[in-house]
């Protein structure tokens, strides 16, 4: 049985057979205590800093950031943004926020709900956070927020609450355990601007596999 | 994949005349250590979060039975299952079974070292499976029926034209230089399979014993396509990669893109648990993590217990003075460079290759570079100790080596035949200071002119300045 033998063989190298209890000790403690490590000081910020250290890591990345107000400004902004790019529809993660707001400055724009489908254009999905020591946004799998919306479709949009920006990666999983409790999703999502590939002579291209532009409404 | 580490020195020879390779081999030395010297800048704390992993890494490796068992238990508790293969068969025939268990006919499959170093893919197309690679350079390397040369750059050794080449026989659209076409038209074929495919196999680059979750890190987005679209996801990754929380993966997460292509962060880390959940529009049905051994606890307790805190980011292969002058086929098997040299002679034996830890300068700049400090230059030693010990090392080296050691015992003695070999070699190379041909020399000679010695030997340098007083 590969199981045991495996487990005898890391025993035997380790020069004992069961741990000690002092050693399972040492392993809950830690596991227990999910303490950050070495934590860079780039990310300790707070408030406006924060928020323009977000902004230029997530630009240096090469995502785009849209700076709005309220969320009831997103419809018209997505909009007119799909309207520059010749892109006449749009997928939206299933979300009662999303929903609940004003769709009728989107005339033209062709609307579903629900999974992406191999060959969509643009999707639209709600962060549950922004960590701004890398321009990273964390996204995971729920009911309203299936994971297919961040890689299909050729242009990936999202909606980020500046209340939802830490500074830190430790922080966001401390925000997710709070938010998930038990219920632990299938997927976590941490992206980083558009796919990029570079497998071809060590020069970047953009749009690999998964969408070619990131952009990002940034509300309060 | 064939063993072909034994013919070392033959490749190594072919591969220093390669026009192709050598011309593809310019992308490595000037594209990686640049990029990573510059990420390393804007991070001050790097050295001592590298000295935090290191030690976290001790720290894991001295619990893994109780890390792994945690490990475990929370994947059950996600809804998936566990398999701990103990050799490279168990894991082809594991993966196999269940792929035939879920019904497959095509797998696609994301970037993975550990499937490569199972030799996955002829083991599923032997069975009517076919595997299809995701990854851009993996694609590549699948078409032309090759293999990586690099753990994350896999297509590293080729350049445009082949690239090209490959996509106009294969995609039967008209040839096109431009990598942006190119890539292009990878994203439409591959789209197809994706949607199509019954099982998903990717790697991780960590196992998280607080969650049960497995972690791959991406540029492509490749991995998430795969993973998220069929009702299977087997993930294939090895014992040694498990880290007890989300903080201390972080940790890692933080060294290992800046070490490999220098990026501030990669663009996908995704993190997975077990099977969509009730509700869920999207993901796997099933969630199989597949625990491959392959002589990794082997390495615990004895000195290559160090090498298994390698995360496999490639610096050393980046920053390696050989590796950027042959590539990596040349090393015969899955894991080239530094990293490859310790971890081969482990997985497939010192007998076939012993050449490997042998090939290198130990100028030590993979150890410099190595986000958790593992001391390779010295792992290479142990293997060539371990190859001296075995009667393994060629009976001239062995002689020669027996002779050096007669007069190092003995210093007067080595001395006065430095000072007379300083002197010989020097007029030896006349007035160019160059030596053309070396006396039990030509392996080296042959290839370049050996410099003179430029002035006195060592000795006598420094006793005159411990003379003149100029010793601090």
């Amino acid at each position: 049985m590969s199981r045991a033998d495996i487990f005898a063989s890391i025993q035997r190298g380790l020069g004992r057979r069961q741990a000690s209890a002092a050693e399972r000790a040492a392993v809950e403690q830690r596991l227990n205590a999910k303490a950050p490590n070495l934590i860079p000081a780039r990310g300790q910020l707070s408030g406006e800093a924060l928020q323009q250290l977000f902004i230029s890591m997530a630009q240096e990345a090469s995502a785009e950031i849209i700076e709005l107000t309220r969320i009831q400004e997103v419809p018209q902004a997505a909009a007119l943004w799909l309207q520059e790019k010749g892109i006449e529809e749009l997928v939206l993660a299933s979300d009662p926020e999303l929903q609940a707001l004003d769709w009728s400055s989107t005339q033209g724009v062709l609307r579903r709900e629900g999974v992406a489908q191999a060959g969509d254009l643009a999707s639209l999905t709600l962060a549950f956070a922004g960590i701004a020591e890398t321009g990273t946004l964390m996204l995971y799998s729920h009911p309203d927020s299936p994971t297919s919306l961040n890689f299909l479709p050729d242009n990936h949009l999202l909606i980020l609450r500046r209340v939802d920006l830490v500074g830190v990666y430790e922080e966001a999983w401390n925000k997710l355990r709070t938010q998930v409790g038990e219920n632990w999703p299938r997927t976590v999502n941490m992206i980083t601007g558009p796919s990029r590939s570079a497998d071809i002579e060590q020069k970047l291209q953009m749009g690999a596999h998964g969408p070619r532009r990131l952009v990002i409404f940034l509300i309060d | 994949m064939q063993i072909r580490s034994p013919e070392f020195k033959q490749n190594a020879r072919i591969a220093l005349t390669d026009v192709g390779l050598q011309k593809a081999l310019g992308n490595v030395k000037t594209g990686f250590p640049d990029k990573r010297a510059k990420a390393v800048a804007r991070m001050p704390e790097f050295d001592a979060l590298r000295d935090q992993a290191r030690d976290l890494k001790n720290h894991i490796l001295q619990h893994l039975d109780l890390y792994l068992e945690i490990f475990e238990a929370n994947v059950i508790k996600q809804g998936g299952q566990v398999h701990w293969c103990r050799t490279a068969e168990d894991a082809r025939q594991t993966i196999l079974r269940l792929c035939q268990e879920a019904g497959a006919k095509t797998v696609t499959k994301g970037k993975s070292m550990v499937s490569e170093e199972i030799n996955l893919n002829a083991h599923l197309e032997a069975h009517g499976i076919q595997p299809v690679e995701t990854d851009l350079g993996e694609y590549i390397l699948q078409l032309r029926g090759d293999h990586p040369s690099h753990i994350i750059a896999p297509a590293i050794h080729l350049n445009l034209e082949d690239v090209s080449e490959t996509f106009h026989q294969h995609h039967h659209k008209p040839k096109s230089m431009d990598a942006a076409v190119l890539m292009q038209e990878a994203r439409e074929t591959l789209r197809e399979k994706f949607v199509v495919a019954d099982v998903g196999i990717t790697g991780a680059n960590f196992l998280v014993a607080e969650t049960g979750s497995t972690l791959i890190v991406t540029n492509e987005g490749n991995g998430d396509l795969t993973q998220t679209l069929p009702k299977t996801h087997i993930v294939v990754s090895s014992i040694e990669k498990v880290v007890p929380t989300l903080e201390d993966m972080s940790l890692f997460l933080r060294l290992l893109a800046r070490s490999a292509t220098g990026q501030e962060f990669t663009v996908y880390n995704t993190l997975s648990s077990g099977t969509k959940r009730l509700g869920d529009q999207d993901g796997p049905e099933a969630f199989h993590v597949v625990l491959v051994d392959n002589g990794r606890s082997d390495m615990l307790g004895g000195e290559l217990q160090e090498m298994l805190r390698c995360i496999r980011c490639a610096a050393c292969m980046n920053h390696c003075p050989v590796y950027g002058a042959i590539g990596g086929h040349a090393y015969g098997w899955v894991y080239p460079g530094p990293m490859g040299s310790v971890l081969t002679p482990q997985m497939i034996g010192i007998e076939q290759a012993a050449l490997l830890p042998n090939a290198s300068t130990f100028c030590g700049k993979c150890e410099e570079v190595c986000p958790v400090r593992i001391p390779l230059p010295k792992l290479m030693r142990h293997w060539r100790k371990n190859e001296f010990e075995r009667h393994l090392t060629p009976q001239a080296a062995r002689w020669g080596l027996g002779i050096w050691a007669f007069f190092a015992k003995r210093p007067s003695l080595y001395r006065l035949l430095s000072r007379i070999s300083n002197l010989s070699l020097r007029s030896l190379a006349g007035k160019k200071q160059r030596i053309e041909k070396l006396p039990f020399g030509q392996a080296w000679t042959q290839m370049r002119d050996m410099p003179a010695p430029s002035g006195k030997t060592f000795m006598q340098q420094w006793q005159a300045r411990n003379k003149t007083g100029h010793n601090s």
